[in-house]
């Protein structure tokens, strides 16, 4: 009798937990479908807006990594080959010459490199770039802003909440698809 | 006379062309780029290396499903820990080191959030994938995606050394925390403020080999702490734990040691490190010696009512200072106290926000919708909390009766430690050897 009681009580459990799953399953399914109708589902990463940037320099250090996964770009085409470089040399240098005292870069990651006169070449090294941004000031400043942030994404791991976007002031970075993964500057002022 | 105008014109188109410039910083060629002769130069294209290529994520859902099953099968088919400990291994360097621990179900919860409730952000296939699987799992398996699947889980499960009893009353009491936290976490994923949990992960520094010093600490804490008591994340803060916990309740299968046979030795409850054992229903809490009081019942629903409009109340409260988490809101409110002159000095936030020039009354408002969204969201977070503590009281009273010791359907991870200790399964196993043998 006592068995009977308890078989009862087993069975109507079972039958309550079979449709509180099955009533999971359709929830978990209605959401899905739900999320599923939104347009975009490619997988995003993250990039930083250069027209938004103000170049605060958190990038070089509130990233997961060390150094940085945001690394300076100079966009060639819009770049004014400068003998003086207000991305690379300090206000006032001594000489415009490539010693350590004159460069705004901390790491010294801007390669010279002298053209035909009166013109100079402005590489980034980013093995020694940190994201500081520090060029980026100057060369938005005075010159063309052919100097801007990017997330690298040979780097960057793709945090789920990225710690850098977390404390942008100018809110500058933003998802976007992983298969166009960069927003260049343009010589239109656009980014692309 | 004429001159001084010319001179003056030419000050003021100078000073406008400055502000000009200065308000309008970017792509503005004031050295227009040069003409180089050519064959003599040429440009390099700056690099855009891509990003991890599209293809990885199927491998990454495919191998969250195989170790998903593998998981599920090892814990209730093979009931063996060593398979599951080789498995929780390659959890830890797969899904930790390898991926990178990016998203993660636990995370995703957030995605999903903000998905639901912010129509310009959509779930990528393989979030949502990540956030589904387990639960379904879960539905059928029990907790098995906590035992060897979770880098988290899995980096806590190794470490543990000499795991302490936590008093039963204690345990039941912090196990409302991951709901709240899950509550939080919801409220500002929602609001489209932060993404809580990715922002506490105390282990992702760990698979990352770096991080800021204060989540390494954290993280480091939290595993020393975790040598005495047994994955303290896990059971005291986990958000995707408190969904698995409810969905195991109900789960098809479940870790299960002997039933009925049950010698009541005591061995499993002692080998348990994380108090997940059910114990006997002691002999004063009874049926027969306390039969179910209508009265207890009536005052506990009543309690658990103003439990859960006192918290909706105070949830209202809270949202104001909730708010100040979203960007928007602290925006505004240091726009605020910058023009009343309260602060002289300018934020990087503020400066860049004067910079481009936005309008403050659009800020303000779109600050106070956002708070607006605080103030609803609060009151179900607060009424949500009330429940959880409403319903924890429910169930300490309304008990399931059990003569034997078993696995906790809620709290039990699977992680297999159990059946090496249970008497009656060693010598099943012991038969089944034995006819293997006589075979």
């Amino acid at each position: 009798m006592a068995e009977d009681k308890q078989n009862d009580i087993s069975n109507r459990r079972q039958f309550i937990w079979s449709g509180l799953r099955g009533a999971a399953l359709f929830v978990f399914g209605a959401v899905t479908t739900l999320l599923g109708l939104q347009s975009r589902k490619e997988r995003t990463v993250w990039q930083i807006d250069p027209n938004k940037c103000i170049a605060c320099s958190k990038c070089a250090t509130e990233c997961v990594l060390t150094p940085s996964a945001v690394k300076c770009v100079n966009y060639f085409p819009m770049c004014g080959y400068c003998d003086l470089c207000t991305g690379y040399f300090e206000p006032n240098p001594n000489a415009l010459n490539t010693a350590a005292e004159n460069q705004v870069c901390p790491t010294g990651a801007i390669i010279r490199r002298a053209l035909e006169d009166p013109y100079f070449e402005y590489k980034i090294d980013e093995n020694l770039c940190i994201g500081c941004g520090k060029c980026v000031v100057g060369c938005v400043l005075f010159g063309n802003g052919s100097f801007f942030l990017q997330v690298r994404h040979d780097r960057c791991v793709n945090c789920n909440e990225c710690s850098i976007a977390v404390v942008c002031p100018a809110d500058a970075f933003v998802r976007v698809p992983a298969s166009s993964p960069y927003l260049f500057k343009t010589r239109e002022g656009s980014a692309s | 006379m004429g001159m001084n105008l010319r001179a003056k014109l030419i000050v003021i188109i100078s000073v406008a062309a400055i502000f000009f410039n200065f308000s309008e910083v970017f792509g503005i060629e004031r050295f227009p780029p040069p003409d180089f002769e050519p064959g003599t130069y040429t440009m390099p294209t700056p690099t855009k290396p891509p990003a991890r290529a599209y293809y990885w994520e199927f491998i990454d859902m495919f191998l969250l499903v195989a170790v998903l099953s593998l998981a599920s099968y090892f814990a209730l088919r093979l009931r063996s820990r060593r398979h599951l400990f080789w498995l929780t291994l390659f959890s830890i360097f797969y899904f930790g080191f390898i991926r990178q621990g990016c998203v993660c179900p636990i995370g995703s919860i957030q995605n999903v959030t903000l998905a639901l409730f912010n129509n310009n952000y959509a779930v990528p296939v393989s979030v949502m994938f990540f956030f589904l699987m387990p639960l379904v799992f879960t539905l059928f398996f029990g907790r098995t995606f906590c035992a060897a699947v979770c880098p988290l889980g899995a980096i806590q499960d190794i470490v543990v050394w000499k795991p302490i009893k936590i008093k039963p009353w204690i345990e039941n009491a912090l196990r409302i925390i991951p709901f709240v936290y899950l509550g939080l976490a919801v409220l500002f994923a929602a609001t489209g403020s932060a993404f809580l949990i990715c922002e506490y992960d105390p282990f992702i520094s760990f698979y990352r080999l770096g991080g800021s010093v204060n989540m390494l600490m954290l993280g480091g804490i939290f595993l020393l702490v975790g040598m005495f008591v047994g994955r303290p994340y896990c059971r005291f803060f986990c958000p995707y734990g408190a969904i698995l916990s409810l969905l195991s309740r109900i789960s098809k299968w479940n870790v299960y040691l002997t039933g009925e046979d049950c010698v009541r030795c005591q061995i499993c409850d002692v080998a348990c490190p994380y108090g997940a054992i059910a114990t006997p229903t002691p002999e004063s809490q009874q049926p027969e010696k306390t039969p179910v009081n209508i009265g207890n019942v009536l005052a506990l629903t009543l309690i658990t009512v103003v439990v859960v409009v006192a918290g909706a109340a105070g949830g209202g409260k809270l949202s104001v200072a909730f708010s100040k988490m979203n960007r928007t809101v602290s925006l505004a409110e240091r726009i605020a106290a910058e023009e009343s002159g309260k602060f002289k000095d300018q934020t990087d936030e503020t400066k860049a926000f004067r910079q481009k020039g936005g309008s403050i009354d659009e800020l303000y408002s779109e600050a106070l919708k956002v708070r607006d969204r605080f103030a609803f969201g609060g009151a179900i977070f607060g009424g949500f909390v009330g429940l959880v503590i409403g319903l924890k009281l429910m169930g300490a009273l309304f008990a399931t009766q059990r003569s034997i010791y078993e696995p906790d359907r809620a709290s039990c991870v699977a992680c297999g430690r159990c059946y090496a200790y249970c008497p009656k399964e060693i010598i099943r196993v012991r038969n089944l050897q034995k006819l293997v043998q006589k075979k």
